[in-house]
């Protein structure tokens, strides 16, 4: 089978990464689909958020981050000299772990990314913030309070918020880093809900900690451990019939 | 057993009664410092006092001159130390690099703000008032306490950024804001209160110094008022000093007086501070 490059998201090829001495990603090549849900899971300190931090280039400002190998998104090496790294951002969002609203209003809060790209038209920014909400599925909770503190909302609106902010500059890519894991269930599930929604539209790169969140949202799975990928597949390939023992181990929680 | 408790407990009420004592002492003092002044003063401050110019007979003098020399050396002194300070901090906290240069510029940044102040007034007679020629003007007076108040600036900016959460930066760039733009428009407004805060409690030491101005020879007789920044000047402190300083019973009444308005600024100022700090605390809530 002939496989077309051109139609990859992401591809790392050969990626290793050191903070000062430390050698936190091993050597890690994958490919990442278009419209699919990738989960990174492993335990704590594996280098699956590091990996992801690498794609929107947020381990830059990091002291002693050395990296070699290659990324390409779209073909396209974002760490070139010539790559601006905060047009790089737009079009690759981030979903933290905590959510991380602005202290301003809920408003204020969606069009920001709009804001700093020195875009003022008000019917603009008002058809962004409805569109940006209405995806985020939060409009309907707040489109009678949009001028209200973000703060004030509970954990699982305030980060659809940050996932409304986060669309309403249309990347293409969409990481989140465990984006669920300071929520109570239900916001929980509305995340993962979501998730499948937004797949259709953007590419989304997911780290967990919860297997069966992994198994639930995502196409295909990366199972990472001591900075190394052990393995990487579809989804009910790793958790049906995982090839190595180390995955089998780790999915069955013998370990982690 | 229980006898170890009731020793515990005896000891727990010692040391709180030792704490309200320390307390009290302080404010006790303050009291007595403020009631013998104001008892002495206060009388004396009427529309002549503010509004008349130095005199060789108490009851003529007033401290027109030095006020306004205090409004102007505020003034002047904002003006030079808070976009010097405040842009300091915001680079060393949110672009300097954090490496061994860093934390030596920090050390010293640190030890500057407990410099002696007339140490900093002997640095300033040398290099304003002798290398650039300022002489016993005000902006060689304002250049004077600005250096300062820098160091306590720097250093109140860098704990107001500190206090914003690195999620807060993160989320900005995160949406492709540059340094800058997540400075200007998430970390400054967020660290706002914090800054003016430390700005005002600083700007308030200053107006209060004296030591600095006369090794730099402010400590002069002027008759007139303050032009511009090239002018000769006095400001309340030195007023003070100076009729202290006098003999007469009429002129330690005058000074007493005087202290009760250089009092009543800085408490202004404090107060504002404290205002802002508040309502600044109130409304960003992590």
């Amino acid at each position: 089978m002939v496989k077309d490059i051109s139609k990859d998201k992401l591809v790392a090829d050969k990626v290793n990464v050191y903070y000062d001495e430390a050698h936190v990603i091993k050597d890690v090549s994958l490919t990442i689909q278009p419209n699919t849900v990738t989960a990174f899971i492993g335990p704590s300190g594996c280098g699956k958020s590091t990996f992801l931090r690498l794609v929107n280039r947020m381990n830059d400002y990091i002291d002693g981050f050395r990296k070699t190998g290659n990324i390409l998104v779209d073909g396209q090496d974002i760490y070139d000299k010539k790559i601006r790294v905060e047009e790089l951002r737009k079009n690759i969002g981030m979903v933290f772990q905590k959510p991380n609203p602005f202290p301003k209003s809920i408003y204020e809060n969606v069009i920001y990314g709009l804001r700093i790209q020195g875009i003022n038209n008000k019917s603009k920014l008002n058809e962004t913030v409805e569109r940006s909400l209405r995806r985020a599925a939060i409009w309907d909770e707040v489109k009678d309070n949009l001028n209200k503190s973000a703060l004030s909302l509970s954990g699982g609106q305030q980060q659809r918020i940050c996932i409304a902010r986060t669309l309403a500059v249309e990347p293409s890519i969409v990481l989140m880093d465990e984006p669920a894991s300071a929520l109570d269930p239900i916001s929980t599930a509305k995340i993962e809900e979501l998730i499948h929604e937004l797949k259709s539209q953007y590419t989304i790169i997911i780290v967990t900690h919860n297997m069966q969140q992994a198994a639930r949202v995502s196409d295909k799975v990366a199972f990472f451990y001591i900075g190394e990928l052990i393995e990487f597949s579809e989804t009910k390939e790793i958790f049906i019939n995982p090839k190595k023992e180390l995955t089998q181990n780790y999915i069955t929680g013998r370990f982690g | 057993m229980s006898k170890r408790i009731d020793i515990n407990r005896i000891k727990d009420n010692l040391f709180r009664y030792f704490g309200i004592g320390c307390t009290l002492f302080g404010l006790l003092m303050l009291g007595i410092f403020l009631y013998s002044v104001v008892s002495e003063g206060f009388s004396r401050l009427d529309w002549q006092f503010f509004n008349s110019l130095p005199s060789r007979k108490p009851e003529d003098a007033g401290i027109l001159i030095p006020l306004f020399g205090t409004m102007w050396v505020m003034i002047l002194t904002s003006m030079i130390a808070i976009p010097l300070g405040v842009a300091s901090g915001i680079y060393l906290e949110e672009y300097g690099k954090k490496n061994r240069l860093a934390s030596v510029i920090e050390i010293n940044i640190t030890n500057l703000a407990g410099v002696p102040s007339i140490i900093y007034g002997l640095l300033a007679l040398e290099i304003f008032v002798r290398i650039l020629g300022l002489g016993k003007s005000l902006l060689a007076g304002s250049l004077t306490l600005s250096l300062l108040i820098l160091p306590i600036i720097i250093v109140s900016t860098r704990e107001a950024l500190k206090a914003v959460p690195k999620t807060i930066r993160e989320a900005s760039y995160a949406l492709g804001a540059t340094k800058w733009q997540t400075t200007w428009f998430q970390i400054l407004p967020a660290s706002a209160g914090g800054i003016v805060t430390g700005v005002i409690l600083a700007i308030s030491r200053a107006i209060g110094e004296t030591a600095p101005l006369i090794v730099i020879g402010a400590m002069l007789y002027i008759t007139t008022l303050p032009s511009s920044p090239m002018d000769d000047f006095s400001v309340l402190p030195i007023q003070i000093f100076n009729w202290l300083s006098r003999p007469q019973k009429g002129f330690i009444v005058n000074a007493t007086a005087a202290i009760i308005v250089l009092l009543a600024i800085t408490f202004i100022l404090n107060g504002i501070a404290i205002y802002l700090r508040n309502r600044w605390q109130k409304k960003v809530k992590w």
